[in-house]
């Protein structure tokens, strides 16, 4: 019995491109049909206005001179919702391993990069629609709950506006903050597969530095490790008063993160390329 | 004749169900190489923290290097030691007379006023005259006049009352209200053998016991006389990720009358002492007491009460529960594979197996529970000890710019077999979690919200303190306040902030916390595991 010959015209190997756009196509069909994916964006992005409102909801100024970064506390939230990017994240790969689906999908598309930079880019691209209505809504909170706690413009805090750079910047940081969080997950996911490992790996990493430092007597260390930390670094990007106590510029420190990133992301390519599914 | 023996099996009896089970899990718990990592790796993570932790206290002053920009002095501060070890503050002016054998003094208190000379940054502003709630004027009976004595005294305070207080640590209040010339107050302190009873009284006529208590090993000849003190006010605030504190001493002034004495005092003039001066709490120039006409004007700064640990207060920045804050992450590591434990049972299908062996349901999660229990409390407990006992001897060893809180051994105990317990119950709460729902992804999230994130909010100073001590008293995370240093005392005003150990639950009323979720989240994985399908 042989093949029909329509069948084997159909054969030849895709070009590059289109390879790419059908694995985003694959890529985003399985996390549109997974229920959980829509539920997580969406309490990523509920978690991060909540807590922001409840952190302004907590604060108080009753003079001028309360050494607060408004900006920075209406966006709180982004501390807690990072933990659902995290979920996300590793839930687009976790799963794949956990069911034994990766094995199909790397039948499917041979060229397993193409498949990690798919699934990158979607997830990537939903974080930061999520994060972005997150933010959004935290900064407007701000700007309706913190003048009611003080925080008016003759103790020297300004209604919170995007309109002002550094406001503008913490806010767009914060957003990529998050985007950059589900990147370095999904490095991390890729390189252990083990759902409940990568999710403990990643939170105490992220949750580690903050906490270590707030003890350490050496100022100098201190320092040193909130350079070094992915959370520590990368939330400097929400300052914007005081600039110079920090130890990294907001950049600067939103790179940091991005190395993390990177290196996650390096690393999860490498186990994928050359270790059997 | 013969005897027909009956038929006996020489196989051995089946050993009891439940040893075989929980045999069976420990097998599968001991036969999976990433989970034993696990937990090895939860316990150097716990102590390379704790060394971390211990190191950057320690060194920086040994090794002269020209990083530290403090202005602390070298060397470890020496601190007063009453008895029983407690680390004590005993600043406080002192009119006194020798007192040889048994006797009593008795005095009126008839004005008790505070004075703030410096209420925060700034310049100077004008004294203000203020109620410092814990001020303290009264008499006392001491058995020296070396910081740290053993006493006892009866006291009139700002705003709590007349109190009788001894050995630092002891409280008992008496009769309620201000001091005023209107209402005076007036207090008795007698000696019998090592036995001293405080009175008080209203109107010199009739008296109330308020305590007795016993001073052990009390000399003949004591040191009895009149005191005041008025400990330093300190106000703390916290911005995102940064406290600052203010404190300002302050001085209390306090008028005493009928000075009455009975037993074998001297016949010479009363002797006024500055006790520790220049302490922890600068002395203002106008401390000093003057006499006419059988009245005392005797004006103190300063407290007798325990020190209080913690970089916001006075005592000692660094305690025992500092080199364990890796606990958390310990933490983590042990809930993935207790997770793991139970979930790699779905995802491989081995459930059916391991329920088609032994059907009761219920003893099957029952000897999990155990056997992840307990591998969690040998991890737990090797973590907790090996951090304390290193990271202990690495911040003394270096002799740095903080020095390590004394614990007494039943509260080091208490904090290192406490830690253990809380990752043990945290293991077998995280295993309930992952009988409910299953999945690895949800259950670790839940262990790791419900255990981990209310104390790592806890750590950094700046989330407001009532959402912290909100979340500590509520949900699982309760359970680290067995790793507290030392206890809050109510009669000494200081900053007892979660972020250096002090929470708002007792130690094993937050382990009961903890304790009581995980009893739920059995229940319910037990219920469930018993009607679904697996």
């Amino acid at each position: 019995m042989s093949l029909p010959a329509a069948g084997l015209s159909h054969t030849r190997y895709p070009s590059r491109a289109r390879n790419g756009r059908e694995a985003l196509h694959a890529e985003w069909t399985k996390l549109r049909t997974v229920t959980s994916t829509g539920w997580l964006l969406l309490g990523a992005a509920v978690l991060t206005i909540a807590v922001s409102i409840a952190a302004d909801a907590a604060a108080t100024c009753s003079s001028s001179g309360c050494q607060a970064d408004t900006a920075k506390l209406s966006l709180t939230g982004v501390q807690a919702g990072q933990a659902i990017v995290a979920i996300i994240a590793v839930l687009a790969v976790g799963n794949e391993y956990s069911t034994g689906m990766i094995r199909i999908t790397l039948t499917a598309m041979p060229r397993r990069l193409t498949v990690l930079a798919a699934k990158a880019a979607l997830v990537t691209g939903l974080v930061l629609a999520a994060a972005a209505v997150g933010v959004l809504a935290s900064v407007l909170a701000g700007r309706l709950i913190l003048p009611g706690h003080g925080f008016t413009a003759a103790h020297g805090y300004p209604p919170l506006c995007l309109g002002n750079g550094p406001v503008l910047r913490a806010a767009c940081g914060s957003v990529l903050y998050l985007a950059l969080i589900a990147l370095f997950t999904l490095g991390v996911a890729t390189a252990v597969r083990e759902t409940a490992v990568a999710i403990g790996l990643v939170l105490g990493l992220l949750y580690v530095f903050p906490v270590v430092t707030s003890v350490l007597g050496n100022h100098h260390w201190q320092r040193h490790l909130e350079q070094i930390g992915p959370m520590t670094a990368g939330l400097d990007i929400q300052a914007t008063v005081d600039l110079k106590s920090l130890p990294l510029t907001p950049w600067e420190g939103l790179g940091v993160l991005a190395l993390w990133a990177a290196g996650a992301l390096m690393v999860g390519a490498l186990i994928l390329r050359f270790r059997d599914a | 004749m013969t005897t027909i023996t009956p038929y006996r099996s020489t196989a051995r009896e089946p050993r009891d169900g439940f040893g075989q089970l929980l045999h069976a899990e420990w097998t599968k718990f001991r036969s999976v190489r990433g989970w034993v990592i696990g937990m090895i790796i939860a316990v150097l993570v716990t102590v390379g923290l704790g060394v971390l932790i211990a190191r950057s206290t320690g060194g920086s002053c040994a090794a002269g290097n020209g990083h530290t920009q403090h202005a602390v002095a070298c060397g470890q501060p020496t601190y007063a030691v009453g008895p029983g070890g407690v680390l004590v503050q005993d600043q406080f002016y002192f009119v006194r007379q020798p007192l040889a054998g048994n006797g009593s003094i008795t005095v009126r208190v008839t004005s008790l006023i505070g004075l703030s000379p410096y209420t925060g940054p700034g310049p100077l502003p004008a004294p203000q005259r203020t109620s410092v709630p814990w001020s303290k004027a009264g008499i006392i009976i001491e058995d020296g006049t070396r910081q740290g004595s053993a006493y006892a005294a009866m006291m009139a305070t700002g705003s709590n009352g007349v109190r009788m207080q001894w050995n630092y640590t002891g409280d008992t209040p008496g009769l309620p209200g201000a001091v005023s010339a209107a209402s005076p107050r007036w207090l008795r302190l007698t000696r019998d053998g090592d036995t001293i009873t405080g009175y008080d009284s209203a109107d010199g006529t009739r008296w109330t016991r308020v305590a007795a208590v016993t001073l052990a090993g009390l000399p003949s000849t004591v040191q009895a006389g009149l005191f005041v003190t008025s400990p330093r006010q300190m106000m703390y605030s916290a911005t995102l990720g940064s406290g600052t504190m203010n404190t300002s001493p302050t001085e209390a002034t306090a008028v005493f009358d009928h000075v009455s004495r009975t037993g074998a005092w001297p016949a010479r003039a009363w002797a006024g002492d500055d006790i520790g001066a220049g302490g922890i709490q600068v002395s203002p120039a106008s401390v000093g007491s003057h006499q006419a006409a059988g009245r005392f004007t005797v004006t103190g700064s300063g407290d007798i009460a325990p020190l209080i640990a913690g970089p916001t207060n006075d005592g000692p920045n660094i305690t025992v529960r500092d080199f364990l804050l890796g606990t958390f992450a310990g933490l983590i590591a042990v809930a993935v594979v207790a997770t793991m434990f139970m979930t790699a049972e779905y995802r491989r299908g081995l459930i059916r197996t391991t329920l088609a062996a032994s059907p009761d349901r219920g003893r099957v999660l029952a000897a999990k529970a155990i056997v992840i229990g307990s591998a969690a409390f040998v991890a737990g407990l090797a973590a907790t000890a090996a951090t304390v006992l290193v990271a202990t001897h690495i911040a003394q060893r270096g002799g740095g710019l903080f020095s390590v809180f004394p614990e007494p051994w039943p509260t080091e105990l208490r904090i290192i077999a406490g830690t253990a317990a809380l990752i043990a119950m945290a293991a077998v709460f995280t295993l309930a979690v992952a009988t409910i729902v299953r999945r690895s992804a949800t259950a670790i999230l839940i262990a790791i919200v419900a255990l981990v994130i209310p104390f790592v909010l806890s750590a950094p100073p700046g989330i407001p303190s009532s959402l912290v001590d909100w979340l500590l008293r509520i949900t699982p995370a309760a359970a680290f306040a067995l790793q507290q240093p030392a206890p809050q005392y109510y009669q000494v005003q200081a900053n007892y902030l979660a972020s250096s150990g002090y929470f708002p639950l007792a130690p094993w009323t937050g382990f009961a916390v903890l304790c009581g979720w995980t009893a739920l989240a059995l229940a319910l994985a037990a219920y469930l595991l018993r009607r679904r399908d697996a």
